[in-house]
């Protein structure tokens, strides 16, 4: 669904035309555009390889079940990628390696990198491959490729990150795959009926792919949920929240920022090119939901959750592609934290972190795109993030509203799992780039209790 | 104004001098309540304890406040709460009634007891109770007279009626409400067994209305936190329940009617009463009255309305208060707490690491207990397929957790990553503790002692787990005497509550500090005592043991002789213990223990069970012992086989000493006579440890309280008369020690004032 192409900058061998309008510039080319404010003019440092973000593009998100709904998730993918080669007008054999993030597996494209790569052109001798961490399965993919360029191994990778619940592997139960599995093995018409016969009814009980966390069995929602209470945050401040995200993205899309949209001919289908999820609706129409995960007393709701999180409620999403050439710099970190109570609390240990390792304070930020999985995980990270939560000495402050997620987020334009990490960098990127800014900080929390951020600096014209 | 009367296993013995406070008007230290809008939330937290408990201080304070809160016209509904983090209310306190002097007594404090939570019940202000915590006893009891409840869902919170297990019943309305909230077969099963519901469960059961999860850390503690959300949600509630949102009877499901139905004929509930009843004699043997009187007390109130069923209840709960029983079981339970606590001190150095040596039954067991407490666990043994058997053993325990959804499978994944099995010695310098559970050889037990201080640091202890070799014999073979100590751990492990530890002269202080700090990890009930052949446990089962097999020579056949003793209040039979034991070992600890002692520890011939053993039936562990066992089978047969080896060493039994009392006598005065030796010789400490080390390690009658207990009720004047008979038959094996016979000469003195 998304996909960035990522450049080194000393050694690039793509032509400067579409190369670098965002990035960490390089030590021997500081601009006097650098605002002289900022605690350091530039992350740029001598004899280090920057890493620039090229290009970012990504189809339109669509509810689960929509038009996208009878394609696989390499369709997807590969759809983005010949998105990006015609914004690029790449050479299909320019790119060293192309990596993808994905969480839900479709087991026929368990690599679903290399199946869309091919599928969308690439030259067969470009390798392929997919990773895995949650929600930021696709920031997962950037920073590989930024260390495969850093490494010197490459100079030029494609990363994106795709997911596609339109459709999802629904298992036999494992005693039922296991009499299946067995019936393979048997060798006489005997060992066949035995088995057979040993079938009952309850076998036949399918296996969903599990929404709960495996190491806690909680949901993310649940857990979202006392998350929220913990930091006390009302139910009101969540669904102002979740208008909010609605209404700036509802407002980026009529005004035409969402340029990383790219518009795909669904085969069979119309052009798709706008995103579907986004609905502002009213504080009144948000007050009547009921609690969709503690019930009756919870105050996270389908509204105030991020669409593709909620499987269950009625629109469920997706199916997005970016595909964005990126470059984030060496500034980014992971860190990971107590999987049953901290499992949305990723931006709080990660923000400041990715800002200490690029030497930068929060004011230093001009665009800030947090990852929205809830309104209540936002607003308990970023109430969390004002209190004595984290110690003194990396206490680094809140996100100002003004600066934070202004073009929608997560909960109002979806959240296809795999994908996510692409479209927050990319939309980094823009914003950056039409707001005038320096410097963006991207943070995301994931599940298994995992957190990213990184600091992106624009790269000056 | 007392309020609920039965306790909880929890709650705490507190000498309060509630006389003191009577008639005075004083500042509310216990319970007090606040005005949020227009509900009153009351809070209670008892501020000499870590638990609440329903004193008569609280109970007075608790109806001040409800009078207040009745009276203030602003306030439409109340929600109580502890503000304890892990207790609501655990029980009645245990020393009001016991400072009662008469039935009559007790029986006026579960009257007004009743009165108070009727008062409750009928509130024309809805109240929640707001449950966070061990909500017992009469804690439960005004749970359930408020009209709505509201509870967490933390591991913390479980709801039960533990007064059975003290001899009591629930005596503040219990019996009345409970069978109408959950229905009669529910309601027997949580009073009769006294078990812990936890809060998902309450909740299927109907015992609670809603649940609130517990919440991790935000801006304030988690435990802070989820007090402050829970009074949130339970105001609501209350709210909601005086808007008529939240309805208070709730819609019954088409199984619940169908049941209602069934229950409204009479003669189901009499075979209802019928099967309870004969359960509880089936289990309990007649012995224990409070079972009894739970029915009873149900019975009437639902046959003949409420009126007549709260008078039977209160009634009841007069007469149990002061039966021998309930008295035993309350002194357990008290024992229970004292042998809780580590009475040496903190040790210098926490045990972090702890190895084991030896895989078998005893070494896994005590691995089970080890690793789930955070503990780092090295398992060594010297076989590999040893070593599978013995961490598929701790595999198997937590995955039985598992499975029982105690634990997720992911905390059973965790919790195994701190076990590490090995053959040989490597990490060892590591290892703060070494617990050896070897075959019972002194040489073999040199050996390994000497191999494992070669390798340790010298701060490490060592620590023996044998049932019968004295530890100075061997730390005979020890560099560092000082750190050797014995810990007697009872099989199966997991179950058995007590751990028997054995100091010498030799030992340091800190060494049984640190010991005890382990036990108490584990989760054990801890008795230490002196070193000794036999220690306490082991030299008060051995005469018992010698006279069970004297009987069986004598002609009883196993099966009798099991129900002879089980009839006496042991849960498990003498023949059945031994098979628990195993044979071999039993063989080995009455030799060891006749040499020890001499002809005191004889009575039966030790060659039946060596030739039991020669011809392999040495106990459940093989097969076949007193018994066959066959897996998969509950029902046991008799081994065929030992009828010819019980005819060989046949006695002719005398009948003077031989009717089924005198030979239920005959084994317990031996076990009783031998602890009181124990306590005259300076092995125990005291009697309360040895009642505590009887029952909970060996199984002597919970009823009866322990030896020591059995003593001071049955009495020792008469128990030395019967000793005397038994004495003129079978010689010095039924010689009463000295410390008996001055307890029979002075009827002023007793084991426990």
């Amino acid at each position: 669904m998304a996909a960035m192409m990522l450049n080194a900058m000393r050694r690039c061998s793509l032509r400067p035309s579409w190369a670098m309008r965002f990035g960490e510039l390089s030590s021997n080319n500081v601009f006097s555009l650098s605002v002289q404010t900022k605690s350091k003019k530039t992350l740029a440092r001598p004899g280090v390889k920057n890493i620039v973000l090229v290009e970012g593009v990504r189809t339109p998100f669509l509810l689960s079940g929509t038009t996208y709904a009878d394609l696989m998730p390499h369709d997807l993918a590969r759809a983005a990628l010949q998105g990006l080669l015609n914004r690029t007008n790449l050479p299909k054999d320019a790119v060293d390696y192309i990596i993808y993030g994905t969480v839900i597996q479709e087991v026929k494209t368990s690599n679903v990198a290399r199946e869309a790569a091919l599928g969308a052109g690439f030259s067969d001798k470009i390798p392929a491959h997919t990773v895995t961490m949650a929600c930021i399965s696709s920031n997962q993919a950037m920073t590989t490729g930024a260390g495969l360029i850093a490494a010197g191994q490459c100079d030029a990778i494609v990363a994106g990150g795709v997911e596609f619940m339109s459709d999802v592997p629904i298992r036999h139960s494992r005693k039922m795959r296991k009499t299946m599995l067995s019936l393979s093995r048997a060798k006489t018409l005997g060992q066949r009926l035995g088995l057979i016969g040993s079938i009952r009814l309850a076998h036949l009980t399918p296996e969903l792919p599990a929404v709960a966390e495996f190491s806690t069995a909680e949901t993310m929602g649940h857990s979202a949920d006392r998350l929220a209470a913990a930091f006390g945050v009302s139910r009101l401040e969540q669904d102002e929240f979740a208008l909010r995200s609605h209404t700036l993205a509802k407002k980026a899309q009529d005004d035409g920022l969402l340029q990383d949209v790219i518009s795909f001919k669904v085969p069979g289908r119309d052009i798709v090119s706008k995103d579907n999820g986004i609905r502002p609706s009213s504080m009144e129409q948000l007050k009547k939901l009921k609690p969709a995960f503690i019930k009756p007393h919870g105050t996270v709701t389908a509204a105030n959750s991020s669409f593709l999180v909620n499987t269950r409620h009625t629109h469920i999403q997706n199916d997005i592609l970016i595909v964005s050439c990126f470059h984030p710099g060496r500034d980014f970190v992971y860190v990971s934290q107590d999987p049953k109570d901290q499992l949305l609390l990723g931006p709080t240990y990660g923000t400041p972190k990715a800002l200490e390792r690029a030497g930068l304070s929060m004011s230093d930020i001009d665009v800030f795109e947090f990852h929205e999985a809830f309104a209540g995980q936002i607003m308990a990270n970023l109430k969390a993030m004002d209190s004595d939560w984290l110690p003194r000495h990396t206490w680094v402050g809140t996100p100002p509203m003004e600066k934070f997620n202004l073009w929608g987020g997560s909960l109002s334009l979806g959240h296809p799992f795999g994908a996510t990490g692409c479209r927050l960098v990319t939309t980094v990127a823009h914003r950056l780039q039409k707001e005038g800014g320096q410097y963006g900080l991207v943070a995301a929390c994931a599940a298994g209790g995992q957190g990213h951020a990184m600091v992106i600096e624009a790269y000056p014209q | 104004m007392a309020g609920a009367r039965a306790l909880g296993v929890l709650s705490r013995f507190t000498s309060r001098r509630y006389a003191l406070f009577i008639g005075k008007i004083l500042p509310r230290t216990h319970v007090n309540y606040e005005v949020k809008g227009d509900v009153a939330v009351v809070r209670i937290n008892d501020p000499s304890s870590k638990v609440n408990t329903l004193s008569v201080q609280m109970q007075r304070e608790m109806t001040e406040v409800m009078n207040e809160v009745w009276a203030n016209n602003a306030v439409q509904s109340a929600v109580l709460i502890s503000s304890k983090p892990g207790c609501f209310i655990a029980g009645a306190d245990i020393n009001m009634i016991q400072a009662c002097n008469s039935p009559e007594e007790v029986t006026t404090l579960s009257q007004e007891g009743q009165k108070m939570f009727e008062r409750i019940e009928n509130s024309p202000k809805p109240v929640v109770a707001a449950i966070n915590g061990s909500c017992l006893g009469g804690g439960l009891e005004f749970a359930i007279a408020c009209q709505y409840r509201v509870a967490t869902k933390s591991k913390k919170t479980v709801l039960g009626t533990p007064e059975v297990m003290l001899g009591l019943l629930p005596g503040a309305g219990g019996t009345q409400r409970l069978p109408k909230m959950l229905g009669l077969p529910s309601a027997f099963d949580m009073m009769l067994t006294g078990r812990n519901i936890r809060a998902d469960k309450a909740k299927k059961m109907g015992l609670v209305d809603q649940l609130v999860d517990p919440l991790g850390p935000g801006l304030k503690s988690p435990e802070e936190r989820t007090i402050d959300y829970l009074e949130e949600v339970a105001i609501e509630c209350a709210r909601g329940i005086v808007s008529k949102k939240i309805p208070l009877r709730k819609e019954k499901g088409r199984m619940q009617k169908i049941q209602d139905h069934i229950m409204s004929y009479g003669f189901v509930r009499n075979q209802i009463y019928k099967t309870v009843h004969g359960k509880v004699m089936k289990q309990s043997k007649g012995l224990y009255p409070a079972p009894l009187k739970i029915i009873e007390s149900v019975k009437t109130g639902v046959e003949q309305g409420p009126d007549a069923g709260y008078l039977a209840e209160s009634q009841n709960f007069g007469e149990l208060a002061k039966t021998s029983e309930s008295a035993a079981l309350i002194g357990l339970y008290h024992g229970q707490v004292a042998c809780k606590k580590n009475r040496f001190g903190t040790p210098q150095k926490e045990v972090k690491t702890l190895a084991i040596l030896g895989a078998g039954l005893m070494g896994a067991g005590i691995a089970q207990v080890t690793v789930d407490k955070g503990v780092h666990t090295v398992l060594k043994d010297t076989a590999v397929a040893g070593l599978a058997r013995g961490e598929q053993q701790v595999y198997k325990g937590l995955n039985d957790k598992t499975r029982k959804k105690n634990i997720t499978s992911f905390q059973r994944d965790s919790i195994l990553s701190n076990l590490t099995g090995q053959l040989d010695y490597r990490g060892f310098e590591n290892a703060d503790m070494v617990i050896e559970a070897v075959f019972e050889d002194i040489n073999i037990k040199h050996a390994v002692l000497k191999e494992v201080e070669a390798v340790v640091s010298p701060h490490c202890i060592f620590a023996s787990n044998t049932s019968a070799l004295p530890i100075k014999d061997i730390a005979a073979a020890s560099k560092r005497p000082d750190k050797v100590i014995g810990m007697h751990y009872f099989s199966p492990v997991d179950k058995m509550q007590l751990l028997e530890i054995i100091s010498t002269d030799q030992t340091s202080k800190d060494t049984i500090a640190s010991a005890v700090a382990v036990g108490l990890k584990q989760g054990k009930v801890i008795i230490v005592v002196g070193d000794g052949p036999g220690f306490y446990t082991t030299r008060c089962l051995a005469p018992m043991l010698a006279e069970a097999v004297r009987v069986l020579q004598e002609g009883v056949d196993p099966k009798k002789l099991d129900g002879l003793t089980t009839s006496f209040g042991f849960p498990v039979g003498a023949a059945t213990l031994a098979d628990e034991v195993g044979i071999d070992v039993a063989a080995h600890v009455a030799e060891d223990l006749g040499k020890a002692f001499g002809s005191r520890f004889g009575g039966g011939n030790v060659e039946v069970l060596k030739t039991m053993v020669d011809l392999g039936f040495k106990g459940r562990k093989s097969g076949k012992g007193c018994y066959v066992y066959q897996p998969g089978l509950k029902t046991k047969e008799v081994n065929p086989d030992i009828g010819d080896i019980l005819e060989k060493y046949r006695i002719t039994p005398n009948p003077a000493v031989s009717s089924d009392s005198d030979v239920q006598y005959r084994l317990v005065s031996r076990f009783v006579n031998e602890a009181v030796m124990c306590l005259q010789e300076g092995i125990l400490n005291g009697p309360l440890e040895g009642d505590i080390g009887a029952v909970f390690g060996l199984g002597f009658p919970p009823c009866l309280g322990g030896p020591f207990r059995f003593v001071d009720s049955f009495g020792a004047d008469k128990l030395v008369e019967k000793m005397r008979r038994f004495e003129a038959v079978y010689g010095n094996h039924f010689t009463p020690c000295q410390l008996l016979l001055d307890h029979a000469n002075d009827s002023s003195k007793k084991f426990h004032k």
